[in-house]
């Protein structure tokens, strides 16, 4: 009997081998691209909304798409600096394209197979991470910002980023967890230039962070809308377009912009990696979010702002007039971009922050 | 003939040991030794360990109060366990296993539910007008959740020592004279070392180095080195000193075991992990 049963087992071993190994070369017409993408940042056709990649592999039968997340442009880029992945769409932030561009890590796109780029506004165009438009094709551009609980926090608290250093809501205050972002804070508390690369004012900045580490619950990034919505946390610095998307969870949650210290300002856009394999389908990809029907419907559900006029036809009227979504001039020029900087900066960041982290 | 046979056997696994064991932690100490930025030999890595010694101290701590606790929970259980009829111990062996059944990130995540500020606990405790208790991100939450998943390592090891005790030996020992609390710290206590430290091992080991348990439930000021390490490679761009991180860590744990069996000494061969 014992002995049957080895058999049975060393029998299924060897078939699933065989399976496994066969697996590869057949199938040649299917292609699949690996798409790397921010998480909560495609409408996955929850409540009622658009499912955009079933929507792109029905209009593109031959195409199937791996879809996956990441945490933060940090993340995004350890992995890709690593190596040994392929990946064939990511759509990291402004400063993060500047970096991957000057370390080659993305490549200059084919803009016959993107027709749809015609729709996208001229003011997402010629930026300062991507001069020329050689690499990238803006997906959605918006505020940082901090959302606060108006059911806990009174008004007269809400008077700058010195709300997230505020004593009185100790333990229920969040705080990004990604370097860059946080740094920013500190930067616009503290006056610099959000870009700045003084190793010493980066050091203040530093402190500065230090200093409100008692008073934070955690270092998160997706986990905030759990806590948000569920009220686990009061306050918390984050994107406005994700504001958008917990507000109709809980309603009693507000959005402030600091406009007299300043904000960032943040344009994410599609890429293709130089280790993709599969480039004319990654393109299509791209091509398939431009199409403002597509792109109406998809930051309808996300919240985020659209960077192409046409797609506000097929959005919700509300959300396309929405303020938060899409400040006013007066507001926006409050705001800066982040903009690459050396590696050395960078760096310098990155150690600073773990050490606030982990002192 | 014999020794071809055994050695045919045997290759197959000392070639995976040497493919995914031993080739791979000399790719770690390369990177531990060698410059982030420029790929030199350095000591830089090493040198910037200094800041981690309290990181390190702490997770070292909180791992061996955990094994404690494992240990004063999971002995009794493995004891009575060990004792009951054939069926009944197979029944319950099952059910010491049962957690482990579930993934590790499911259990932890239900103990946030469970004891965040806005959780099960504290709703129940609001009902009858107590709270909102703090209970997670404490030290003690990280702990519990340690005790709470690698449990079932401490009971395993336990029961299966003490179900070959002889029981001969406990009734001479009565028959000799022997009280029952003699006969426990005489008999049965020292035949059962090797589970001991098997079970204490089994738990430490993980536990020093588990990343995800102080996430979740621990706060701000809980950092462990397996989340100073995993912050290394995930985003702080810097995998050189995660790997000496990594490195030191893994003498560390080569030590702490070697003491542990040393410690235990060579009672039916101490059986250890």
């Amino acid at each position: 009997m014992k002995r049957a049963l080895t058999l049975i087992v060393a029998a299924a071993l060897l078939v699933s081998c065989a399976a496994v190994l066969s697996g590869c070369g057949s199938d040649t017409e299917q292609v699949t691209i690996n798409v790397l993408n921010w998480g909560q940042y495609i409408s996955e056709g929850d409540d009622d909304s658009l499912d955009v990649i079933a929507a792109f592999e029905e209009k593109y039968p031959n195409i199937k798409v791996n879809y996956s997340t990441y945490d933060s442009n940090e993340v995004l880029y350890t992995k890709l600096a690593a190596g040994g992945v392929t990946v064939d769409v990511i759509i990291p932030s402004d400063y993060m394209i500047g970096r991957m561009i000057a370390e080659g890590l993305v490549q200059e796109l084919n803009f016959d197979n993107i027709p749809n780029y015609k729709y996208i506004d001229d003011s997402f165009k010629n930026t300062d991470y991507d001069p020329e438009n050689k690499y990238s094709v803006p997906y959605t551009w918006g505020t940082v910002g901090i959302i606060y609980n108006s059911k806990y926090v009174s008004e007269e608290d809400v008077t700058g980023w010195e709300l997230l250093w505020n004593q009185k809501y100790a333990d229920k205050i969040l705080m990004f967890d990604n370097s860059r972002d946080a740094f920013g804070i500190a930067e616009y508390m503290l006056g610099y230039s959000a870009n700045t690369t003084d190793p010493a004012e980066l050091q203040a900045c530093a402190d500065k962070l230090a200093e409100q580490k008692p008073v934070v619950q955690q270092y998160v990034m997706d986990q905030i809308f759990d806590a948000m919505e569920n009220e686990e946390a009061w306050i918390a610095p984050y994107y406005a377009g994700d504001f958008l998307t917990m507000q109709e969870v809980n309603p009693d949650l507000a959005f402030y912009m600091p406009e007299h210290q300043g904000f960032n300002l943040f344009i994410d856009a599609m890429c293709i990696p130089t280790c993709a394999k599969e480039k004319e389908a990654a393109e299509t990809f791209i091509n398939f979010l431009c199409d403002p029907e597509i792109c109406g419907q998809n930051l309808d559900f996300l919240g985020y702002s659209a960077t192409e006029a046409a797609a506000k036809e097929y959005m919700d009227p509300e959300m396309a007039s929405s303020e938060i979504a899409y400040p006013s001039k007066e507001t926006l020029a409050a705001g800066t971009t982040f903009s690459y900087l050396p590696e050395d900066t960078s760096r310098l960041m990155e150690k600073l922050f773990m050490e606030v982290r982990n002192g | 003939m014999k020794k071809t046979k055994s050695v045919l056997l045997t290759t197959p696994y000392i070639l995976w040991m040497v493919a995914f064991t031993l080739i791979p932690l000399g790719v770690v100490a390369y990177y531990a030794l060698t410059d982030p930025a420029t790929g030199e030999f350095s000591l830089t890595n090493i040198r910037e360990l200094g800041m981690y010694l309290p990181v390190l101290g702490s997770s070292i701590w909180y791992s061996l109060v955990s094994s404690a606790i494992c240990l004063l929970l999971g002995y009794p259980v493995a004891y009575y366990i060990a004792h009951r009829s054939p069926l009944v111990q197979k029944f319950l062996y099952m059910l010491v296993m049962l957690p482990m059944c579930m993934s590790f990130l499911l259990r932890t995540l239900a103990w946030v539910g469970l004891l965040q500020d806005t959780g099960i606990i504290n709703r129940l405790l609001g009902l009858i007008g107590i709270g909102p208790v703090t209970l997670i991100r404490t030290p003690g939450a990280v702990i519990l959740g340690m005790v709470y998943n690698y449990l079932p390592y401490m009971v395993l090891p336990l029961y299966s020592t003490i179900v070959k005790i002889d029981h001969r030996l406990v009734e001479a020992a009565q028959d000799l004279g022997c009280n029952s609390r003699k006969v426990f710290s005489k008999v049965i206590l020292p035949l059962s070392m090797p589970g001991i430290l098997s079970g204490v091992t089994m738990v430490f080991v993980p536990a020093v180095s588990t990343f995800y348990i102080s996430q979740k439930l621990g706060g701000t000021d809980t950092v462990m080195i397996g989340d100073v390490i995993e912050r290394q490679f995930k985003q702080g761009s810097n995998p050189n000193l995660g790997a000496a991180l990594s490195l030191v860590l893994m003498i560390l744990v080569f030590v702490c075991t070697g003491i542990m069996n040393r410690f235990g000494g060579d009672e039916e061969g101490g059986v250890i992990a």
